[in-house]
């Protein structure tokens, strides 16, 4: 539009060409109709346990409501870096390796704006979460999406990449356990991934936010591998594992040269994470196994569950590695994943999210969360076996 | 006891009414080998029976008290002899022994408080073996079976979240 007294006009460019997220337009249509049972929620159906919260009110008392140091408070710090080093075999420095910041979304975002130049190509797999190519596009620099697919267990193929690297190549970004197939990488599976990473001289950005809701035998993190650590910054927080996604509270892990980098753009942006919030998160690490895990091992079994009825009522479903998404096959229905989302709701009101807003090749699938609670699970699964009956 | 009856009691333990079906989808298992392990496991005498968990207003027995009993133990049997003979009054609803400054404690339940004072007066008091007693009257629950009562759970979440 060339109107000149249009307000749009002010747009940046780069902001108006990026497309509106796909789930918005959904979300909007589910708002505007009652009684829908939702398995498109990406955030646990727990409450944040209440010790945390408890910890968080006790934190407010005591007046810890003033600016931190820019990376995060260094008791919180020391208790990532140990746990990252207990649980992922990642040994960072908390004094100069780790930052706290809001949400994985702002450490993702820190991380691009960090390492990207104009023009510098970012490689990730598709599906992925919503933000990840509109994020790269805010820098200038260019998404270069590699499909994965079912038959691969949606791990994503080195042969794909090396069709796809290039000399603009910098960084690789993945995201597993994944939202949203819930894919997942044995060691074998990283193992083959850091030798591409280093042969080609990229970044690794390593988006773990599920890794703690995992339901194969954990491995060591791909950033732990040798000649990984100087070339990967690991992204995770307390959303999920802790169910405090309203808290916004995270941490990424990496080479002290990027993340001093992150820490400049942090400093004049945001200043540091929420302080109340880095009580919390200091709390869930010091106090939150037992019930980390008590929540992990009810999504193991709600997804054992959805995943044998999905397969029971004919849609092919992969069995998730990880996460609280199942991603079942709907091109039996003969209808485009986003016709399946909109008949779905409009004639038995159950929102799932179609595949085609995690990226193209998410086409032919849904995304179903079983972050909610067993009975709307019970409905939901009912109602989709009678919409493909019927 | 093996890993399936674990996990099958950790369900039923949450909710007894959950179904057969519902629990083998979620364990990777069998409908058949649940109920067959559920059947086992009451024959044996792991599970001795299921009940509603309900709010103070649908209690049926209108009074309820916890009973600290101390015991002089016998010299053969220590406190079972006597605690299996209180526990078979019908009034007690749960029976411990506890470590501690007493020895016994008794949930003991009833339709009014006489009923409760006439237990303790004449049947517990009396028994061979109770030294002293100590009742104490329930006035008002706020947790039971680890559910909270009158727990105000509004709040709603988004209806679709990336």
């Amino acid at each position: 539009m060339n109107d000149s007294k249009s307000p749009r006009k002010w747009i940046a460019e780069h902001i108006a060409a990026l497309p509106k997220s796909g789930i918005r337009d959904f979300f909007e249509l589910v708002n505007s109709m009652d009684d829908v049972i939702s398995l498109g929620i990406g955030e646990p159906d727990f409450a944040t346990p209440w010790h945390i919260r408890e910890a968080t009110i006790y934190a407010l008392k005591q007046g810890y409501t003033s600016y931190t140091s820019n990376l995060g408070d260094l008791r919180l710090r020391k208790e990532v870096c140990k746990y990252a080093a207990a649980n992922f075999a990642l040994n960072c420095d908390p004094e100069q390796e780790c930052i706290i910041t809001v949400g994985v979304s702002e450490g993702l975002d820190l991380l691009l704006r960090a390492v990207l130049n104009p023009g510098d190509e970012v490689l990730y797999h598709e599906p992925c979460y919503v933000s990840y190519a509109p994020g790269i596009r805010m820098t200038h620099a260019r998404p270069v999406p590699v499909q994965t697919y079912e038959k691969h267990d949606f791990v994503l193929q080195v042969e794909h990449l090396e069709e796809k690297v290039s000399p603009r190549s910098k960084v690789l970004l993945l995201n597993y356990p994944n939202n949203p197939t819930g894919a997942g990488l044995t060691l074998a599976d990283k193992q083959k991934l850091a030798d591409f990473v280093i042969r080609h001289d990229l970044l690794l950005i390593s988006d773990e936010i599920y890794e703690e809701l995992n339901y194969i035998p954990r491995s060591p993190s791909i950033a732990s591998l040798p000649g990984m650590h100087e070339r990967s910054v690991v992204l995770n927080g307390f959303s999920k594992a802790y169910a405090m996604t309203g808290y916004r509270i995270a941490y990424a892990l990496g080479n002290a040269a990027i993340i001093d980098a992150m820490m400049k753009i942090h400093q004049y942006s945001m200043l540091c994470a929420s302080s109340i919030a880095q009580a919390a998160a200091l709390e869930a690490l010091r106090h939150g196994a037992s019930q980390r895990e008590q929540m992990r091992q009810e999504y193991e079994q709600r997804r054992n569950l959805i995943v044998r009825r999905f397969n029971q009522m004919g849609l092919n479903c992969f069995t998730p590695r990880g996460a609280f998404y199942v991603f079942p096959c709907i091109s039996s229905s003969g209808l485009s994943s986003q016709e399946f989302a909109t008949r779905l709701l409009h004639e038995k009101k159950v929102a799932l999210v179609p595949g085609s807003a995690f990226g193209a090749c998410g086409e032919g699938f849904v995304r179903c969360s079983y972050a909610t609670s067993m009975q709307d699970i019970e409905t939901a699964l009912q109602r989709i076996g009678e919409f493909i009956g019927g | 006891m093996q890993k399936l009856q674990k996990d099958i009691l950790t369900l039923l333990r949450r909710n007894a009414r959950v179904s057969n079906q519902e629990i083998a989808d979620r364990l990777n298992s069998k409908v058949e080998k649940v109920a067959a392990s559920i059947k086992n496991m009451e024959h044996q005498g792991l599970i001795l029976g299921y009940a509603a968990i309900v709010a103070e207003e649908a209690e049926t027995d209108k009074v309820r008290a916890i009973i600290e009993v101390q015991v002089q133990p016998d010299r053969d049997s220590g406190f079972d002899k006597l605690a299996r003979s209180l526990a078979r009054f019908p009034e007690v609803y749960a029976a411990h022994l506890v470590s501690g400054k007493y020895d016994l404690r008794l949930e003991v339940r009833g339709n009014s408080l006489q009923e409760i004072a006439s237990f303790v007066s004449d049947k517990l008091s009396s028994q061979e073996g109770v030294r002293a007693t100590a009742t104490y009257f329930l006035l008002k629950k706020y947790k039971e079976a680890g559910l909270e009562i009158g727990k105000d759970d509004s709040y709603e979440r988004l209806k679709i979240a990336p």
